[in-house]
């Protein structure tokens, strides 16, 4: 049975979406059917960071609406046969979705594929709810710094209460992603630790990407950063994340980019 | 049509002489707390001052004007004023047991084949951790958190409020006008505590009170806090 993941925050700009990216890629790479599914209506990313901006015909809202079939509006990967985007509309808004729509959309999709990842948009509202709503696991991305804590500890409480599983009385499995994490920045007090995280959300860790600038170069060269550059630190921290979401039991690191000269040198070289 | 009898908590105002002196302490409340009272229930408790119905308009302008609505008065005598003005609650003014004296005034009727003497819950127990964003009321009785209550939380009880977890967000206890009821957290990281309406926030708690088990409880009309390690 396909598993419905929803990836969200509350707060905006935290990494959504280069995380759904990286996972629905890290996961297609791994040889699972993955579909990676935009909510985010009237302002979608999704399509530039996977690189099929230019590419989208159909959209989600097109599809509830009944003016396209799933399989028109579904973009594959070109480098990955697996992996699979379902794009949001950008000329719409959040109002476009229906929940009945979306039940449809997504039992669809199950049939489909393994794994269903939505990307949710920030904020609490209409398109945020409807994203996690029908979703079996929910990955919540959070930054090292209170306002994202927050926030995130917000959407948990909406996981809890507002999602389809919840009402029945089942509980969604919550997976914490820190992102952007800086070490030495941490260990400076600058940033909260992972200890501080944790503690205050108290939901298992899935993952720490620490900050990288290859996930933003990533991201403008329209690729996953677990495609692009499989080496680099976050993209295996990436990787490490996925295989947690399969069940596979991955000891916890925080990956680095620690760089002799020589590497130094030559990295700069190969950029 | 369908009529439904619905009990609420909501926060009783007393208003005390001279009014302009009390004016100026919720002026004051409100500067450090300025959503305390947004969107909350407001009943206008008029019986420690005289004052005339246009006074009255005036005073619930003012509250207006200050985010504070008032749902209903109270202390005054219904038959003085005019249908302008938020109805008057047909009672005198009991501590507790609200709740009960709410529900009945709604119409509702009591069950005929009561059993005697049936216990109501008197305390919630709460095993997850309660969520920012997320409140609990439980003006019955005594709340136990087993988690922690997030920044952005709040818990509003009846009796004590205790938490096994860490208490990051807001603690009311003794709502109904429980002068005993305290408050226990594991770890103190409060945003604001309160007990029978006497509160203190964060940045007027002492910083050695901070991050560490505390209890609070209401001693002369003032809110103590000590460490209980």
């Amino acid at each position: 049975m396909a598993k419905v993941l929803v990836v969200t925050s509350g707060k905006g700009g935290v990494g959504k979406t280069t995380s759904t990216a990286a996972l629905g890629a890290a996961l297609a790479q791994a040889g699972q059917k993955v579909a990676v599914v935009d909510f985010d209506v009237g302002l979608r990313n999704l399509d530039l960071v996977m690189g099929a901006e230019r590419r989208v015909v159909f959209d989600l809202v097109n599809v509830i609406q009944g003016v396209a079939k799933l399989s028109q509006a579904l973009i594959r990967d070109k480098r990955l046969e697996t992996l699979w985007l379902l794009p949001a509309s950008q000329t719409r808004d959040k109002d476009a979705l229906t929940e009945d729509g979306v039940a449809g959309v997504i039992k669809e999709l199950q049939g489909k594929f393994d794994w269903i990842i939505c990307d949710s948009p920030a904020g609490i509202e209409r398109g945020a709810t409807l994203a996690m709503r029908f979703a079996d696991a929910a990955v919540i991305v959070t930054n090292p710094e209170v306002s994202s804590v927050r926030d995130s500890d917000r959407i948990i409480g909406l996981l809890d209460s507002k999602t389809e599983k919840a009402e029945k009385g089942q509980r969604i499995d919550k997976h914490v992603l820190i992102t952007r994490y800086d070490a030495q920045r941490a260990a400076r007090g600058e940033m909260l630790n992972i200890e501080d995280v944790l503690d205050i959300l108290s939901t298992p860790l899935l993952g720490i990407i620490p900050e990288s600038e290859e996930v933003l170069r990533a991201s403008n060269l329209g690729s996953p950063v677990t495609l692009n550059n499989a080496a680099s630190a976050a993209a295996r921290a990436y990787v490490d994340a996925a295989r947690r979401l399969k069940g596979d039991d991955v000891p916890m690191s925080i990956p680095s980019d620690r760089k002799g000269l020589l590497d130094k040198l030559f990295g700069r070289r190969a950029a | 049509m369908r009529l439904h009898g619905r009990s609420l908590m909501a926060f009783v105002l007393t208003p005390t002489a001279p009014i302009v002196d009390w004016l100026t302490e919720l002026k004051k409340w409100s500067a450090t707390s300025p959503a305390f009272f947004a969107g909350r229930p407001i009943i206008l408790d008029l019986a420690a001052v005289d004052l005339t119905e246009p006074q009255i308009g005036e005073l619930i302008a003012g509250l207006g004007d200050r985010g504070i609505r008032v749902m209903a008065l109270e202390g005054t005598k219904a038959d003085q004023l005019s249908p302008s003005l938020p109805p008057v609650l047909k009672r005198e003014r009991p501590a507790a047991g609200s709740e009960t004296a709410l529900a009945s005034s709604s119409g509702k009727r009591p069950p005929a084949a009561k059993p005697p003497r049936r216990q109501e819950p008197s305390s919630l127990l709460i095993e997850s951790p309660i969520r920012s964003g997320q409140s609990v009321i439980f003006p019955n009785g005594d709340v136990t958190v087993l988690g922690s209550v997030a920044s952005g939380a709040e818990v509003v009880a009846g009796g004590s409020i205790h938490v096994y977890g860490t208490l990051r967000g807001r603690a009311m206890a003794g709502s109904m006008g429980n002068a005993r009821a305290r408050i226990f957290c594991n770890k103190n990281e409060a945003e604001l505590v309160s007990i029978d309406g006497y509160y203190r926030t964060a940045e007027e708690m002492d910083a050695n009170l901070r991050s560490r088990p505390a209890q609070c409880w209401l001693e002369n009309r003032v809110l103590a806090i000590a460490a209980l390690d």
